[in-house]
């Protein structure tokens, strides 16, 4: 079969799972199944049959498995928020065509990702202006302590989305650069293999922009899904453990010292130890969201509560789980779904994740292998940060859950970044179909 | 740069073996602990979606139920009545105050969650009870009524308990509240920080008051089924005898010559049970007190943070008990020296007289009922212990009619009924002249169906005997009717 045949097919139990989803949802709300959520069904497989056509004709040797377990991760957020929302279900749905239009626009007008090279120092300074932008004053926006979205009119978008794909693309093309100098003007001091000097300054800049993104911009998810990027990227590029392992000493020790010394990093480390705290708990932006997402989870169990059936808002006052949509999301799926839920949702992405490094692995040159890399390794520390904040294994800090959470920037940015993924695989596997 | 990535990977694994983790801790392995934390509103969301049982009296009287409230919710309604079973009743408000009372107590019950196989099935089959099931009470209303009438704003508490079964048929305190008004927090705060009145303790369970001579039952059960003394033994009742030290005076100093312990509890005589105490020893008091339930949490159907231990208290408030602990003896035999007892603890010792010498578990509620009135649990009697043989209960009962018959315990008496009881004045404040005045009793005295404790909080002059006597009398009527 196909690369595109297997793809096709794979798309088919997506669809059945929107279908049924909806259908639950529906169900526990109106006791009655509405043809309604067959209409979804049908309107999200043409979608999806629309994009594989797209493949089809431009990409026909791509990675078929990425595809499908991204629309099985895309169809599953739409019923969570549904769930959650159906205001907001409606426009997460117009904002998944978005992103397929751009995902679309992406594979066809870009045609070879190895063209992006050529504006790296573009691509890199629209990142770090992108990222910079939540704290312009008029534009720029705090939410929860964090500056990490931007007003524009009527659409708010976080552009950390886009910067994290400008930043890896940035680090792709400049290791691909200097990783034979990085690797030969290595010297030995005392047991440890360090990076030659001259090259130590672009690399203590990114550590440099990190702690800046979390003093600045004061979100420590980013700065840890952006420097672990990095991390992963340059420890790819040289095959050096020491480079990542002083990388990550660089970063434990910028973190540790912002930790105890600036005030909201402070206050951020403080909630994430002991939520149950009365004063933390009580304080705006305090533990209660971190609290109440572990209730959530508790509530779950094994099995959850199942579809619609957990307990979201109060007959009166505030939502009980704050950012449900969004941050929390992950806790409403626990709750709802229970751990056999959770743990099927990881098993997607890990599995997401095991073909983007499949693709690097395939991939013939180094800058397609560092990009890929980069790409996945971002996508799997966001996934990672979140879902780490929300089950307190690090401090909760705002990032979406890809591909699920509520967020037209989290959907287009991602969307962009299988994309690429998608390019660099269908350039791979051509090549090795060619070698055959 | 292959081996790289394959190793990334592997990080990657771990990182998302730590997620797997991390959910089940708080799925599974934490999950209790997160759903008992008192900031987790869950369940109490979740029980406004359930119309809640209906509370009733023995009689059937509504006290509680819920009605249909905002979106899916049930709110709770009090019925006039309720006031007057305002402690044992308790509240429901969660969203607002929390719970209290047997509200609390039958929770479960009340909101249909019943045991842990039912909730494991539930779990898988996803589903939740809609309807709880209601709690019937032992609580007889009029009794109750009368109580609250004869202690006529006098701040104090009657409990009345059959002997037999432990049933509670008056569990009353006065001052009260009213559970519906409990709805507004600001009442509620209100009532809680007023510390004179204290109107939300409920007396006959969470308050600890010296019992003064009622304790002398439990002194004269001590005595008689150890086989140190009959209730003919003669022993010296002149006025005043030196105790641990001290003079003990008694009642008006009156003195008397040598008594029989039947003569000496008739008229209260605080010399002749103050040697009775110091000569059984301590470890033979500890031992009677500890079988009539001192030192224990009483075993009643009722929130344990309701409910107080009876027992000696040292001055740093912890229960202390005599045994090798150099107390007073001679004192706590007739209810003093720091020996403090909840109402409820009064009751408990005269129904286990009345029983025979059976102590039994105070019960509440009676039955747990579906909506269609079908019974779902039967709340069986449950005995504690055998406090004394049968022959002790005859011959301490026999001494606690004369009580009633002809000593200070008159104002109890009925007609055409026997009842055995015991006065109780103990001073609290001697120069203010201010006590604490009881009465316990039970009647029928050949065949118990009633066993009380009265009290009188603090009161100005009179006697228990005048006082406390004439409350147990018509709480005792209207329960024997």
């Amino acid at each position: 079969m196909t690369e595109r045949n297997r793809e096709l097919f794979a798309l088919i139990p997506a669809s059945l799972l929107v279908t049924a989803g909806f259908a639950a949802v529906f169900i526990q709300r109106d006791d009655a199944v509405s043809d309604v959520s067959l209409t979804y069904g049908a309107v999200f497989l043409a979608l999806c049959v629309a994009v594989h056509i797209v493949l089809r004709l431009k990409l026909p040797n791509a990675d078929p498995y990425l595809f499908p377990l991204v629309a099985v991760l895309a169809c599953f957020g739409l019923v969570m928020i549904y769930r959650i929302d159906d205001t907001l279900a409606r426009e997460q749905a117009q904002w998944f065509v978005v992103g397929l239009v751009a995902f679309a626009a992406t594979v066809i007008g870009l045609g070879d990702h190895r063209k992006l090279e050529r504006y790296r120092y573009v691509i890199a300074l629209t990142g770090i202006v992108l990222l910079l932008l939540p704290r312009v004053p008029g534009i720029g926006q705090q939410v929860n302590g964090a500056y990490l979205s931007v007003n524009l009119g009527p659409v708010s978008f976080q552009p950390s989305e886009l910067a994290k794909i400008a930043i890896v693309v940035f680090l792709a093309s400049y290791l691909r650069d200097t990783r034979q100098m990085l690797v030969q003007g290595a010297r030995r001091v005392g047991g440890v293999t360090l990076p030659p000097i001259k090259h130590l300054g672009p690399l203590l800049a990114v550590w440099g922009l990190a702690m800046l993104l979390l003093v600045f911009i004061r979100d420590l998810g980013s700065s840890l899904m952006f420097f672990g990027g990095f991390l992963a990227l340059i420890y790819v590029a040289t095959n050096r453990l020491s480079f990542a392992a002083i990388g990550l000493a660089l970063f434990a020790g910028g973190t540790w010292f912002f930790a105890s010394t600036v005030g909201h990093v402070q206050d951020r480390v403080a909630t994430w130890r002991d939520p149950f705290d009365d004063r933390l708990y009580d304080q705006a932006g305090g533990s209660y969201q971190i609290a109440q997402a572990i209730f959530a989870q508790a509530d779950g169990g094994l099995f959850g509560e199942g579809f619609a059936q957990s307990v979201l808002n109060p007959p009166e006052g505030p939502p009980l789980l704050p950012a449900a949509d969004t941050d929390l999301i992950y806790a409403v799926i626990t709750n709802e779904l229970g751990l056999f839920g959770a743990v099927a949702l990881l098993c997607i992405y890990l599995l997401v994740v095991e073909r983007g490094f499949k693709t690097a692995l395939l991939a013939t040159d180094s800058f397609s292998k560092l990009l890929a890399t980069g790409l996945t390794a971002v996508f799997a520390l966001q996934v990672f940060v979140i879902v780490g904040g929300v089950t307190k294994l690090i401090p909760l800090t705002g990032v979406t859950l890809p591909f699920i959470s509520y967020g037209g920037s989290s959907i287009v940015a991602n969307f962009i970044l299988l994309a690429l993924l998608l390019l660099i695989s269908e350039r791979a596997r051509a090549e090795a179909k060619e070698a055959r | 740069m292959n081996a790289p990535i394959i190793r990334l990977f592997v990080v990657f694994m771990v990182l998302f073996a730590g997620l797997v983790g991390a959910t089940s801790w708080w799925t599974v392995l934490a999950a209790d602990s997160a759903q008992d934390n008192p900031k987790n509103q869950r369940d109490l969301l979740r029980s406004l979606e359930v119309r809640r049982g209906a509370i009733t009296s023995a009689g059937g009287t509504e006290l509680a139920r819920s009605v249909e409230g905002p979106g899916d919710t049930f709110a709770r309604e009090y019925a006039p009545e309720a006031e007057s079973v305002s402690h044992l009743l308790g509240y429901s408000y969660p969203l607002g105050i929390g719970d209290a009372g047997t509200e609390r107590f039958r929770a479960d019950a009340l909101s249909g969650v019943s045991d842990g196989l039912d909730t494991l099935f539930e779990q898988i089959a996803g589903g939740r009870p809609d309807v709880g099931d209601d709690v019937r009470t032992n609580v007889d209303l009029d009794a109750q009524r009368v109580a609250i009438q004869q202690l006529g704003g006098r701040k104090g508490a009657v409990v009345a308990l059959e002997p037999d079964t432990g049933r509670v048929r008056v569990m009353a305190s006065v001052p009260g509240y009213d559970p519906a008004a409990l709805e507004d927090d600001d009442v509620y705060s209100d009532l809680a920080t007023d510390d004179e009145n204290s109107p939300l303790v409920n007396r006959a369970t969470q308050s600890l008051y010296p019992p003064g001579s009622t304790f002398k039952v439990l002194t004269a059960v001590a005595a008689i089924d150890s086989g140190e003394f009959t209730p003919d033994s003669v022993l010296d009742g002149s006025s005043p005898q030196t105790v641990s030290a001290t003079p003990l005076s008694n009642f008006g100093g009156q003195s008397f010559g040598p008594v029989t312990l039947t003569q000496a509890l008739t008229d209260s005589v605080n010399t002749v049970w103050a040697e009775v105490g110091v000569r059984l020893g301590d470890e033979t008091m500890t031992e009677y007190m500890e079988r009539f339930g001192l030192y224990e949490e009483p075993p009643i159907d009722y929130p344990a943070g309701q409910v107080d231990v009876s027992g000696a208290y040292d001055e740093d408030g912890e229960p202390v008990k005599p045994t090798g602990a150099g107390l007073d003896l001679g004192r706590i035999a007739i209810g003093q020296a720091g020996l403090l007892t909840t109402p409820l603890q009064m009751a408990m010792i005269a129904s286990a007289v009345g029983n025979d010498g059976v102590l039994m578990e105070p019960r509440i509620a009676r039955e747990i009922t579906d909506r269609d009135g079908r019974t779902v649990d039967e709340i069986e009697p449950e005995r504690v212990r055998r406090v004394m043989s049968e022959k002790t209960a005859q011959q301490v009962t026999d001494m606690m009619r004369n009580v009633v018959d002809s000593g200070s315990g008159a104002a109890a008496a009925l007609e055409g009924t026997g009842v055995a009881g015991k006065t109780g004045t103990a001073e609290i404040d001697v120069q203010n002249n201010i006590n604490q005045l009881w009465f316990i009793a039970f009647a029928p005295s050949d065949d118990p169906e009633v066993a009380i404790a009265v009290t009188v909080e603090r009161a100005v002059g009179g006697q228990g005997g005048q006082v406390a006597a004439p409350i147990a009398r018509a709480v005792l009527e209207s329960l024997l009717d």
